[in-house]
């Protein structure tokens, strides 16, 4: 079962795009909303959303969400895709922040806020890897300025690192719900 | 910016990026604060976002006189000490004020009822704008204009700086009947309640026409806010009622505001079908703010656990409350 991590962010967008994408794709799986630990019971993929990672991990961490994520994570009973605020939770080590407590899923180096204040959040077309090209909407976006042990770039902007791969674990800047275009989706289902 | 993104694709400040912005705000609180240090406390607890203000509605309030734009020095300062999205008001219909906050980049712009409006027939043509803004609505007339305004966000307008939740819940109730009520509506009586909710914009030209003495009708090619006519008004408020009757929900992101004094006020609000809660008055001016900006963020993420609520509850007190009958002025009847 897919579920989508509900503590803050745009969850119903990431809810109805995994919907729409389990049934696109023929996979048929079903998705749940996780708010809380108990919510974890048969997941098998979690999504983490774009909202604000301090607010986030700081309601995961007392819910105990977190140590059961990292748990299960750790054992290979979960595939984990994180997008902006999510993304920045999958990463080892936040640079310059210690107000996110992070999940440390993928060896990645990643700074928040990096592109600037809302005023520069910007759409862009972007190139893929296993996709090709990509509408992408970046909203104060992260960026991921080391990728490192087997953690692996699947896309950039410029040369920027934008999305990375670690074994069943997929970190990406942008919002893939924010648009119609479903194929992170089958990416995250392939993981 | 940081990098030099020379890129012949990118877009700045569309309808996605500002709608976007405001939805990652969901599920979250929104704080005012009035210095740096308040807006580190309000982000430890976990705010989602700080509104910065020279004063908190209540103080507002009780101060009188003409309520304005925040000294941006205040904001700049509030903007350094912390890493979450700063917001600021400016009066409604002030296009000044609210050009000068997009220049400094603060992340959404609310067109407020909480100051002293600076137009008395317009709200701004928020489309002209890169920056996003949050605007209060009463009822779904109000609400749909602000939408079709360019609004990327909407918020009941409750009663600022009275820590009385009532006029909160009687706009959320007043927007989710209306929308509710859409249902039941054929496309014919959707573009009647299209034009009547347009008759706002007409008042300026009603009142020049009665002025002049010439006869109260309007030229459908004469502009009335803008360059729009009343036919483009009418027009654009049908296309987002329809899309509001398809959705059953409002096109942008809809939060609570105006009287939130508790964590179960917030609770409440949340259960009512809000996205999320703006906490004015009610986190600085109760007597323990850390606490209750902590407590109401849980209870916002609890709201269907009456168990959590009255746990984080424990030992609370919260802003004296205001009855809304015996107040001097009404801030939620500012816009139109």
């Amino acid at each position: 079962m897919i579920g989508v991590l509900a503590i803050q962010g745009d969850v119903s967008e990431h809810y109805e795009a995994a919907k729409r994408a389990s049934k696109e794709y023929g996979i048929d799986e079903e998705v749940r909303l996780v708010r809380r630990p108990k919510d974890m019971e048969g997941i098998t993929r979690l999504i983490i959303p774009g909202g604000e990672s301090t607010t986030i991990s700081r309601i995961m961490v007392k819910n105990g969400l977190y140590d059961l994520i990292v748990d299960k994570a750790s054992k290979n009973e979960l595939a984990v895709m994180g997008t902006c605020a999510g993304s920045i939770l999958m990463a080892k080590n936040i640079l310059d922040d210690d107000r996110v407590k992070s999940l440390g899923l993928i060896d990645m180096d990643i700074r928040r806020n990096a592109f600037g204040r809302q005023k520069d959040s910007f759409e862009a077309y972007v190139e893929i890897e296993g996709i090709g090209k990509y509408h992408a909407v970046f909203i104060r976006a992260p960026l991921i300025e080391r990728c490192h042990g087997d953690c692996r770039v699947l896309g950039k902007i410029e040369d920027r690192i934008i999305m990375v791969r670690q074994g069943r674990f997929m970190a990406l800047v942008f919002h893939p719900e924010l648009t119609d275009d479903l194929r992170i989706y089958r990416e995250f289902f392939n993981l | 910016m940081p990098f030099n993104l020379e890129l012949e694709n990118l877009r700045y400040g569309s309808d996605l990026i500002k709608r976007g912005f405001a939805k990652m705000q969901k599920g979250g609180v929104i704080m005012d604060v009035t210095n740096a240090e308040q807006a580190g406390i309000a982000e430890d607890a976990g705010a989602v976002a700080v509104m910065a203000l020279e004063r908190v509605p209540a103080d507002i309030r009780a101060a009188g006189g003409v309520a304005r734009m925040s000294d941006p020095k205040k904001i700049q300062e509030i903007m350094e000490a912390v890493t979450i999205p700063v917001m600021a008001k400016v009066r409604i219909g002030h296009i000044a004020e609210a050009r000068a906050l997009e220049s400094m980049g603060v992340d959404m712009i609310d067109e407020s009822e909480v100051l002293t409006p600076a137009d008395p027939f317009f709200h701004i043509d928020k489309r002209n704008f890169t920056v996003p803004f949050v605007c209060g609505a009463r009822n779904l007339g109000e609400a749909v204009r602000r939408v079709w305004e360019g609004s990327a966000m909407i918020r009941t307008k409750g009663e600022a700086g009275t820590g009385n939740v009532v006029e909160a819940v009687r706009h959320m109730r007043l927007v989710n009947r209306g929308i509710e009520e859409l249902k039941y509506k054929d496309d014919a009586t959707i573009y009647k309640i299209a034009r009547k909710y347009a008759e706002s914009y007409e008042k300026l030209l009603l009142k020049v026409k009665e002025f002049n003495g010439v006869p109260q009708e309007i030229d459908p090619h004469e502009p009335v806010f803008g360059n729009y006519t009343i036919n483009d008004i009418v027009e654009g408020l049908y296309k987002e009622l329809v899309e509001i009757k398809k959705l059953q929900r409002l096109p942008v992101v809809n939060f609570a505001a105006g009287g939130i004094a508790t964590p179960a006020d917030a609770a409440l609000m949340m259960q009512l079908g809000a996205d999320g809660v703006f906490v004015g008055s009610g986190i600085f001016k109760s007597p323990n703010p850390e606490e209750m900006a902590r407590a109401i963020v849980e209870a916002v993420h609890n709201y269907d656990d009456p168990g959590v609520v009255a746990e984080v509850s424990k030992g609370l007190k919260g802003m004296y409350g205001q009855e809304v009958s015996e107040l001097k002025e009404h801030l939620q009847d500012r816009g139109w």
